[in-house]
């Protein structure tokens, strides 16, 4: 049986990564955006994984761990300002959101 | 890796994070019990905590050394960074005495972000690992969205808190993307055995590391408000609560140089000619956009934001010195700008008023006639964001510039040079209206200073005063610290 390359696994990542940046810059409601960020997380996580593996290293699997941990923190406390906008505002669309300007 | 996790020394290293995160838990379960009743007694809580905080970084600082097997490491440069920030914690607390009692405001979640955050920042200047110096990001920047829109029922608080989060959670995506490409390309995400790997023998792929570099530096970019990263600061920091708002344009500013200047002074010295363009082009347009930007205004705490750019690019540009001289004006200028700015941001909270409604240049017509102190404190407080001399911003840019000519930076330094000039019209302009109009309607309605606020703008202006008299006594140890970071 042939394993899949270390590459493969790098590449879905970039691409997950890229992907996410591009949700985020593109969609336009606060969830998506949101869940875009979500997606870079995890790209990075992969990486991590993939290293790790690719290193014979167990430390990267540590650190996936630590970055689940701290975006579900940062989930938790995204989750709670968004459902505050949506109070305020009664929008979730984000070009909305824009009461600032000189 | 030893066998035994932690010691005494390791904990004892630790000790400022330790303390913060105690009495922040600590101030949590105490809300139920002395709600409303003295409310006070949270900010007297954490300004003991913060002092603590200090008494426990200058005692790790008697035992300093690496801790945790290398995680951390308690230097005089990460204790520098350490008081910095708690100092910046206590005169956020001072003025928010009042802020938050005329916004009917007043809970100890406040305060326990507060510590929770300074925490954070604490960690960041300490770590000597890249997922620790993560870790702390996080743990500064989570405390600080929620401080952003702490005001929960304010439209433009709730917008303040939205930007910040997003495209904060953002930039940490970027920066630990960097993380994960030197943990692959180096096998390490220790600082220093990361530069040990890329100066070595078999040195990892330019490519690699040329975009963990890059980043890393969009991530932090993003957390100092450099330019073309830094569209979010004027809207957070006009939407966040004043005393919030100063806090973020001193605190996580001042923990995110720290990082920069460890990772990039540190590990990434060896490839210091490839990023120095980078930093270059990010520091001139820092100092254009925010300079420009802010003459514009009319807003006071939205100039601010864009003055706080503006200095940002400053400090890049003694990054951009890639020297030890340039890392103690660094450090110099972040202390300094700490004091001024924050002092500046004390003055707006003092005069908003309920709601936060006077918050325009225009208001603060006539403050020289009614509160000859506070237009005095804001005088030398704008005085020394100008570069005057015998404040503390004149040595701060003297420095800098300095660092940048002796690195034969010339254009930036001339370019620099010009910015500051462009920068004086529009704090002069305020200078204008406290002295030389009759007093407004903000200024008419505005209540005589507090015991919290008159200390609020008197340290701070002492502290400016102190380090444009006797610049020696911090540069000294700036210099002596710097040179640590290598």
């Amino acid at each position: 049986m042939t394993e899949v390359p270390i590459s493969w696994f790098l590449t879905l990542s970039a691409v997950l990564f890229v992907l996410g940046v591009a949700g985020f810059l593109f969609r336009r409601n606060i969830i998506t955006v949101f869940m875009s960020i979500e997606l870079m997380l995890n790209a990075v996580n992969l990486t991590f994984i993939t290293f790790s593996y690719q290193l014979k290293r167990v430390n990267g699997h540590l650190f996936a761990f630590f970055v689940m941990v701290v975006a579900a923190a940062e989930a938790a406390v995204g989750l709670a300002i968004i459902l505050t906008i949506f109070k305020n505002r009664g929008t979730l669309n984000i070009d909305d959101v824009d009461s600032m300007k000189n | 890796m030893p066998a035994s996790f932690t010691s005494a020394a390791d904990l004892i290293r630790l000790l400022p994070e330790i303390i913060l995160t105690v009495m922040g838990t600590f101030l949590m379960v105490l809300d139920p019990i002395l709600h409303k009743r003295s409310s006070r007694a949270f900010g007297h809580l954490s300004i003991l905590a913060l002092a603590g905080g200090i008494g426990g970084s200058v005692y790790a600082y008697a035992h300093a050394g690496p801790a945790f097997g290398g995680m951390l490491m308690v230097d005089g440069f990460a204790t520098f960074f350490r008081v910095l920030v708690m100092v910046v914690g206590i005169l956020t607390v001072l003025p928010s005495y009042r802020f938050l009692n005329r916004q009917d405001a007043e809970t100890s979640e406040y305060h326990a972000l507060l510590l929770f955050s300074i925490a954070g920042q604490c960690l960041m200047a300490a770590a000597n690992e890249l997922i620790i110096v993560f870790i702390g990001l996080e743990i500064s920047s989570i405390a600080s969205y929620v401080l952003a829109g702490y005001l929960r029922d304010d439209k433009r608080a709730n917008e303040a808190s939205l930007k910040y989060f997003l495209l904060g959670s953002f930039a940490t995506a970027f920066f630990l993307y960097g993380v994960a490409l030197i943990y692959g390309s180096t096998g390490s995400v220790n600082l220093i055995a990361v530069r040990a790997a890329i100066s070595g023998q078999n040195a990892p792929e330019p490519v690699f590391l040329g975009l963990a570099a890059a980043l890393m530096f969009v991530g932090l970019g993003f957390k100092v408000s450099a330019a073309p990263f830094q569209i979010w600061a004027p809207d957070v920091y006009q939407g966040a609560p004043t005393p919030v708002a100063a806090f973020l344009s001193a605190g996580p500013k001042a923990a995110a140089f720290a990082v920069f200047l460890r990772i990039f002074m540190t590990a990434f010295e060896p490839i210091g000619g490839g990023w120095e363009p980078l930093v270059w082009i990010s520091a001139l347009l820092s100092m254009t956009i925010g300079n420009f930007a802010a003459l514009l205004q009319s807003n006071v705490k939205r100039m601010l934001a864009y003055s706080s750019i503006a200095h940002a690019g400053y400090v890049l540009v003694a990054l951009t010195a890639r020297s030890e001289t340039g890392t103690a004006a660094a450090m110099f200028y972040l202390a300094a700008y700490a004091l001024m700015n924050i002092g500046a941001f004390a003055v707006v909270s003092h005069l908003s008023g309920r709601g936060e409604r006077y918050q325009n240049i225009d208001d603060l017509a006539g403050l020289g006639q009614k509160q000859p102190l506070t237009a005095a404190m804001l005088a030398i407080f704008l005085l020394s964001l100008i570069g005057v001399p015998l404040t503390g911003g004149f040595f701060g840019k003297f420095y800098i510039f300095k660092a940048a000519l002796d690195s034969h930076l010339y254009w930036l330094a001339v370019l620099g040079l010009l910015n500051s000039a462009v920068a004086a019209y529009y704090y002069l302009r305020i200078l204008v209206m406290m002295y030389m109009h009759e007093p407004g309607e903000a200024v008419e309605a505005v209540e005589p200073l507090s015991l919290g606020l008159r200390a609020a703008l008197i340290l701070p202006a002492m502290g400016t005063l102190f380090l444009g008299i006797f610049p020696a006594w911090v540069l000294d140890f700036a210099g002596k610290s710097a040179a640590l970071v290598k």
